[in-house]
């Protein structure tokens, strides 16, 4: 369960990105989160709703978008993106659609990132 | 009347501040010539017991220390002590994984450069250590013969991160109808091309080939300079 200290340092992030636009309200934050980053969507949301108490994103909502997963090919040099949706236990092989030749070359899947702030003007 | 809101755009790394503190430490491994190999995998998986047969049998020729993260207690550090290598312990709290800053910490001003291998042992945990970048040039996923062969299948975030991947407690394979196969696949399907060994700490099976591989992982990264500076031919 690091889903909280992952929250926690969201909230700081965006405090600190309010606090240097002069205090503006934060109505959102948005994060990218890959399903390959070992952070369970469900479990972060549950984690913001607790550290935003009391901090200057106490009304803040968090916007998750989850990214697939895609590798690429080192024989063919074809991008496949393995859909893990979580929830499901076992995901799909790091194998190639199109020639099968497994492949370790993550190009997406690992993000985890805030990528924009809702603020008030 | 409501305030209007407008999207800014950061995009910022969640963990950058857990990336800046690995990657300075990664750097002083370096400058120091120190290997820094870690351990992660679930609890009971076996490795304290993998840790301390690697040091006894690597500092005969090395000079071996350990850093290690356990939620409450420093029984994994008084165990490894008996090693008679330079242990220390990482106390997490409720904290689940080690992050960079910890094992800053904990290095203080630990002489490095008289080290040619640190291990860090991570907290028993399959998921949360996956996104912490502890600045180590090899990790290491260890996964015991009693677990199960389903385990990468099951946490494919960690088997995906690591390096190398070590199949533990060898010697109770039989007992459990271990079925090295399947593992080897299921492994596969989450990393492919991983190195994967199998060794029982206990019973000495697949040490040698394990001790081997941190020798020559460590010399692919070492062969390079020479540990004296050369000097630049005085002028006359």
């Amino acid at each position: 369960m690091h889903e909280l200290s992952i929250a926690c340092s969201i909230i700081d992030l965006a405090s600190e990105e309010s606090e240097q636009r002069g205090g503006v309200a934060v109505r959102a934050v948005h994060v990218r989160l890959g399903q390959l980053s070992g952070v369970v969507k469900s479990a972060l949301v549950s984690a913001f709703e607790l550290a935003r108490e009391d901090s200057p994103l106490a009304t803040a909502r968090l916007v998750v978008e989850e990214t697939p997963i895609i590798i690429r090919c080192p024989s063919c040099h074809t991008e496949t993106t393995l859909d893990w949706p979580q929830g499901l236990e076992s995901l799909p092989s790091f194998c190639c659609s199109r020639c099968g030749v497994p492949s370790s070359d993550v190009r997406s899947g690992r993000e985890l990132e805030v990528t924009a702030l809702e603020i008030e003007e | 009347m409501t305030a209007q809101t407008r999207i800014v755009e950061i995009r910022t790394k969640i963990l950058k501040q857990n990336d800046v503190a690995a990657r300075a430490l990664r750097d002083r491994f370096e400058a120091a010539g120190v290997y820094t190999v870690s351990f992660v995998s679930s609890p009971g998986a076996g490795k304290t017991m993998l840790l301390e047969k690697t040091l006894l049998l690597l500092r005969e020729g090395y000079r071996v220390a350990a850093l290690v993260g356990d939620l409450a207690t420093d029984n994994d550090a008084r165990r490894l002590a008996r090693s008679e290598v330079p242990v220390r312990q990482i106390t997490t709290g409720t904290v689940c994984h080690l992050e960079a800053e910890m094992v800053r910490t904990a290095l203080g001003d630990w002489p490095l450069e008289d080290l040619d291998f640190l291990f860090i042992e991570n907290v028993g945990n399959l998921v949360c250590p996956a996104s912490y970048d502890l600045g180590e040039a090899l990790r290491i996923v260890l996964f015991s013969v009693t677990e199960g062969e389903d385990k990468p299948l099951k946490y494919p975030t960690i088997f995906n991160t690591a390096d190398v991947a070590l199949i533990t407690k060898a010697d109770l394979a039989s007992a459990v109808e271990f079925d090295a196969e399947a593992a080897f696949i299921n492994i596969q399907a989450v990393r492919p091309g991983i190195q994967v060994l199998t060794v029982s700490a206990k019973g000495g099976e697949g040490m040698s080939a394990w001790i081997k591989l941190l020798e020559s992982r460590r010399r692919e990264v070492s062969h390079a300079p020479t540990s004296e500076p050369t000097r630049e031919p005085a002028q006359t």
